[in-house]
């Protein structure tokens, strides 16, 4: 058994007086799936941004195969750039309007391995995602969402990273195109033993991409252990709140709105809860 | 689509044979929709299934260069025959409107208390009373220190209490419906469920008919007392809420239950559904859902299935499905 390929200690962000991340840590063995679960302001995304060198902690480290990471060094960024690649919510944003989807795809290629000829490596990511090679020849803009998604985990994939991380990766997609998805990436995992950072507002998404799962709040982890564990005894008052919010048979929201009032009211003052892993 | 359930006097939305097309390109067919008095109804699908375009005609928003065929009632009064001053009346007096995004219904450099009273004051109401009368409402809908907020501009509050400032202004003329695009997709889960229990009890209060779109399947489910799922420009499946779930007849609708991930219950494969959704105009011929469709055979192609009844439910598929999840 080697040890964890991304391991996150006492990892703290400070934006002037506010706190965005407040002593988040845990480790992530290889092959693993770890979700991250929060609302807005909870801190997921700045974490997410950290791991993926996009933010530097305040305080806290991030160890990435067993080097710690120093996001202001060049050559540190690039090595870890190798390990650990990241998926936005929206893809658009992150693909070059100008390059079709195959000259996007070979851009990490070129740079981590130049010089060489990447087309068959590019046909066979493609065919990886579920693309034609007709998309490959495609503008960003002629795909659709779903469709982008996977040009966007094609490209994450090139250079085989060990770590992915998925900020929001399926929220913005419809439900039957974020089933597909949620099936290609656990089928990547199956096959090439990448590990999951996966952060989400969607409990359901992440009891189906991830073992084990942090539940945050103002920066705060306030609860960990394993997914289906977390969901089926909640143990922090917040876990439960954000399952009593989900609508479903016998959406009782009144209660809903009581326990938010109660958690309010009480705010800081619960502990965390940590389960020991099974 | 739906057999006389309610007095016609209660029907607050009337959509029938409702047909969109902008330069020959179609966006809706036949589409159906019933509101009663004091029901909220669900209006469910995937990106281009028309159900926003639907919600949209009821206030007689269309697509610029629209032609629409089909009739539009709302609360008696034809829409998509109205003159424009008789449409100015219906969007002020009958019918309101709540977006998705809060920050785009407001504009930004005006302060709350205008929003709120600029309806009530364009029908002539004093400016005092106007003001009380949307002090009132704001604590209604449970915004803290509404007095304060009066003054305040929408970059001050938070999604959800703006959201609530938004209810508050569809709400301020009293309309008969209230039309509900994603309201609460842009919200924190824990927000939402506040959102959507102020919606309801206002909505008691008044008898309002509400039509909440939505993509979440469990939602519709859980508020809704009748839902509608959309496909390219079509209504496909009608049912009560609560039946959407134990028998889905559609089989598309199935496929979205069996796609969508739960945390209830034991946990389940998702299965996706192959390809993507369509738009009206480049849905196949026949039923738009067969190419896929598990279960499509070639009569399935001959022409657009009508709705039978299956169960509580109204289907447009020649085989619907008899098993529950």
């Amino acid at each position: 058994m080697t040890g964890p390929v991304l391991r996150v200690t006492s990892l703290v962000k400070r934006f002037g007086g506010f706190t965005a991340v407040d002593g988040v840590g845990f480790e992530l063995p290889p092959g693993h799936s770890l979700g991250i679960v929060g609302e807005s302001g909870s801190g997921k995304t700045t974490t997410a941004r950290i791991l993926a060198g996009l933010e530097t902690p305040t305080s806290g480290t991030v160890e990435l195969d067993g080097r710690v990471l120093d996001a202001r060094s060049r050559r540190d960024r690039r090595w870890q750039a190798r390990r650990l690649q990241m998926i936005f919510q929206d893809p658009h944003g992150s693909f070059d309007p100008r390059l079709t989807i195959a000259q996007s795809i070979a851009e990490p290629l070129r740079l981590h391995a130049p010089g060489t000829d990447h087309r068959a490596r590019v046909s066979e990511l493609l065919e990886q995602v579920g693309l034609s090679a007709r998309l490959g020849g495609a503008l960003p803009r002629d795909l659709s969402g779903g469709q982008r998604q996977r040009a966007a985990i094609a490209r994450a994939l090139g250079i085989t990273p060990r770590v992915l991380v998925l900020d929001e990766a399926v929220a913005a997609l419809d439900v039957s195109i974020q089933a597909q998805i949620l099936g290609l990436l656990a089928d990547l995992r199956r096959d090439a033993g990448i590990a999951y950072v996966f952060v989400s507002h969607d409990l359901a998404v992440v009891r189906h991409v991830t073992e084990t799962a942090l539940v945050m709040r103002h920066g705060r982890v306030v609860e960990s252990g394993p997914t289906e564990e977390i969901l089926r005894a909640p143990a922090h008052p917040y876990t439960r709140l954000l399952l009593d919010s989900i609508p479903g048979p016998g959406w009782d929201l009144e209660r809903v709105a009581r326990d938010r009032r109660a958690l309010d009211a009480a705010d800081h003052a619960a502990a965390p809860v940590k389960r020991a892993a099974p | 689509m739906n057999p006389d359930k309610t007095d016609k006097t209660d029907t607050v939305l009337e959509i029938a044979g409702l047909s969109l097309a902008v330069r020959g390109t179609p966006l809706l067919a036949d589409v159906t929709l019933r509101v009663a008095r004091g029901e909220t109804v669900g209006l469910v699908g995937e990106s281009g299934s028309g159900k926003s375009l639907t919600v949209r005609s009821a206030l007689g928003m269309l697509p610029r260069g629209a032609r629409a065929s089909g009739s539009v009632a709302v609360a008696g009064e034809q829409v998509l025959t109205a003159s424009p001053r008789a449409l100015r009346e219906i969007r002020r007096t009958r019918a309101s409107m709540v977006f998705q995004d809060p920050r785009a219904a407001l504009n930004p450099v005006r302060r709350i208390g205008d929003y709120l009273t600029e309806g009530l004051r364009a029908r002539g109401v004093p400016r005092r009373a106007a003001e009380a009368r949307a002090l009132d409402l704001l604590e209604r809908v449970g915004i803290r220190d509404p007095r304060g907020a009066l003054r305040r501009f929408p970059h001050e509050f938070s999604g959800g209490m703006l959201q609530r400032v938004v209810i508050a202004g569809a709400l301020a003329t009293e309309p008969a419906l209230l039309l509900a695009d994603e309201p609460t997709t842009a919200l924190d889960v824990t927000t939402q469920a506040e959102v959507v229990a102020l919606l309801r009890g206002l909505q008691r209060e008044h008898g309002t008919g509400m039509v909440f779109v939505t993509h979440d399947l469990d939602l519709a489910a859980a508020i809704c007392d009748r839902v509608y799922v959309m496909y390219a420009g079509r209504t496909v499946e009608e049912a009560p809420g609560a039946a959407l779930f134990g028998a889905p007849g559609h089989p598309y609708t199935r496929a979205l239950l069996e796609a969508s991930p739960s945390v209830r219950g034991e946990r389940a494969e998702l299965r996706a559904i192959a390809g993507r959704p369509r738009a009206l105009a480049e849905a196949p011929t026949g039923c738009a859902f067969r190419d896929r469709c598990p279960k499509a055979a070639d009569a399935c192609a001959a022409d657009v299935p009508a709705a039978i009844a299956h169960g509580l439910s109204l289907v447009a598929c020649l085989d619907p499905e008899g098993t529950g999840r």
